[in-house]
């Protein structure tokens, strides 16, 4: 038998804080070649702050973040830029630019970092469109259009570079269920066609658990439950189960971290 | 209850101190992305463009009122001493010293700093400033230093504007309206404004303001907290900051140029 591949990412003992709060204590977490992993866990978590982690815009407090074999945590400019040409991330609310059409939001990369020819970076970026079904509404300036249709423009612009790693933050909000459907299948086609990998941010467990090859659940912190769909819904862990089935209650708390309540509305501001 | 003051004392002088830290550290990271902007100078042009436009109506108008009042105000002040052949040059000395480069950087402070700023603070809230490094475009050397040089060199060509306008102004009150010479309103112009110490040592200024202009506008939109309430609280502080750091650094290239 031959030894496993190692990872495409792979984070050890990752530490991070924001001012007091600890947003990661010390998670492990593999995301392995030509798999789609997805990240799960509730709203506040940190999971757009992983990813930011991963793609080098924030730096971890301690532990290491590595991205083929390369230390993200600690590269300089020029390697680290390197290494995001060949990432693309899919942001939250799309990030399209503002002042410019939907062409040329998703030809930016390409102008900025290949010597293409306009006639052929009309036809990529046609294709692309055409890939998140947008091929007709390249003249369209941001602001005209929906949020759905802002982040699929912005999936076209993120896959434009064909890069060997996907992240997406939150693909399937704001998605109407028949894009939700295509949005789906493209992920899992970009992710076994073009060979990439692809690390998946959401909450909705049914889309996700029916694309992903593996699953971690963050709370507080820590990984609290991972493994494939299956295992996790067979497994005893109290926090996947709530998760996965949705319960107001259980180990998951739904609050920010806070004061008691009761006392917390007797005390006066004035003895804060 | 002593101490209070103290400490926010203290704290507002450290948060004074570390922003002017960083606002050097953009500064610096600007100047070093305008060498890569030479081979594509088709995005500071299209800079020009955009903050010229912006500013360029306003510039006119105002650089005919102030002529015109120029031309009023030095009229009644020489007539007294039979000298009004002489409107042509304190117009002329008045715009292109002073009140040109001056009067054009606040405009264009209030005009195009302002917007400059919300147009960076924006692009920070709605995360695209993040999605460009996150596509390997450094925001500062794409977005940045395209804008600063076309702040640099738009401020002089519109000082220029202003103060050719202002002299026609001049021209309108005084040799229209009050009946001074035409001939000795530009003779005496051409004479006595000399190229070296008036003209270059306007546009000198200019250019200085062109650069903590720009910066300040920059430096508070990329600086700005992300979020709606952070960027308008960010243009508020472009104009005003660098409205006086026009007036006060006038003061003091006055003195450097004129002064001894
Ligand atoms: N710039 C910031 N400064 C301070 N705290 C922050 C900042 N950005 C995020 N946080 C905190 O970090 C935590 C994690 O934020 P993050 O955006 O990663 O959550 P998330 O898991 O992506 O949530 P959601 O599912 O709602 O998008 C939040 O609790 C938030 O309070
Ligand atoms: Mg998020």
């Amino acid at each position: 038998m031959s030894p496993p591949p190692t990872p495409l990412v792979e984070v050890r003992q990752l530490l991070f804080t924001r001012g007091s709060r600890k947003i990661f204590d010390g998670i492990d977490i593999d995301i392995q070649r030509g798999k789609i992993t997805a990240i799960m866990g509730p709203s506040g978590t940190g999971k757009t702050t992983l990813l930011r982690l991963i793609g080098g815009q924030l730096r971890p407090d301690c532990g290491a973040v590595s991205v083929e074999g390369q230390r993200v945590d600690s590269l300089g400019r020029a390697p680290l830029y390197a290494l995001r040409k060949r990432m693309g991330m899919l942001f939250q609310n799309g990030a399209l630019l503002t002042g410019m059409n939907v062409f040329d939001n998703v030809a930016f990369p390409l102008r900025e970092h290949t010597q293409l020819s306009e006639p052929l970076i009309r036809d990529l970026v046609l294709m692309k469109l055409h890939a998140v079904g947008l091929r007709g509404a390249w003249q369209l300036q941001p602001s005209e259009l929906s949020g759905g249709m802002a982040r699929r423009v912005a999936l076209a612009r993120a896959i434009a570079l064909d890069p060997m790693i996907m992240m997406y933050d939150e693909p399937f909000t704001g998605q109407d269920p028949i894009s939700m459907g295509v949005l789906v299948r493209l992920i899992r086609q970009l992710n076994d066609a073009l060979g990439l990998t692809s690390i998946i941010v959401s909450h909705d467990i049914a889309e996700t658990s029916s694309i992903a090859d593996y699953i971690y659940l963050l709370s507080n912190g820590k990984v609290v439950a991972h493994g494939t769909a299956q295992e996790l819904g067979h497994s005893g862990s109290a926090w996947a189960q709530q998760f996965l089935k949705g319960l107001p209650d259980g180990p998951v708390p739904f609050h920010y971290p806070a004061e008691e309540y009761r006392r917390d509305l007797l005390t006066s501001v004035v003895d804060r | 209850m002593l101490l209070a003051p103290i400490q926010e004392l203290g704290r507002k002088g450290l948060d004074f101190f570390q922003r002017l830290g960083r606002g050097h550290l953009l500064f610096g990271h600007i100047l070093a992305g305008l060498p890569a902007l030479l081979p594509r100078f088709g995005l500071v042009i299209q800079q020009v463009f955009s903050v010229g436009v912006l500013s360029l109506v306003i510039i006119v108008v105002s650089g005919l009122f102030v002529g015109m009042v120029l031309g009023l105000q030095g009229y009644n002040t020489l007539v007294d001493f039979g000298a009004e052949e002489s409107l042509g040059v304190v117009v002329a000395l008045s715009l292109v010293r002073e009140l040109g480069p001056v009067v054009t950087a606040l405009l264009f402070a209030g005009r195009a700093g302002s917007a400059l700023t919300a147009e960076i603070g924006l692009m920070k809230a709605t995360e695209q400033l993040s999605a460009m490094e996150m596509m390997a475009v450094d925001p500062i050397r794409r977005v940045l230093a395209p804008r600063f040089l076309a702040g640099f060199i738009s401020m002089p060509l519109l000082a220029a504007i202003f103060s050719a306008v202002g002299v026609l102004g001049g021209y309108f009150v005084g040799v229209g309206l009050l009946g001074v010479d035409q001939g000795a309103y530009w003779s005496q112009m051409q004479a006595k404004v000399d190229v070296y110490n008036d003209i270059l040592n306007g546009v000198t200024k200019s250019f200085v303001f062109g650069v903590v202009v720009t910066w300040i506008a920059l430096f508070e939109g990329y600086d700005a907290i992300p979020t709606a309430e952070g960027v308008s609280r960010a243009t508020t502080r472009t104009v005003v900051h660098s409205s006086l750091a026009v007036l006060g650094l006038d003061f003091i290239l006055t003195a450097l140029m004129f002064g001894a």
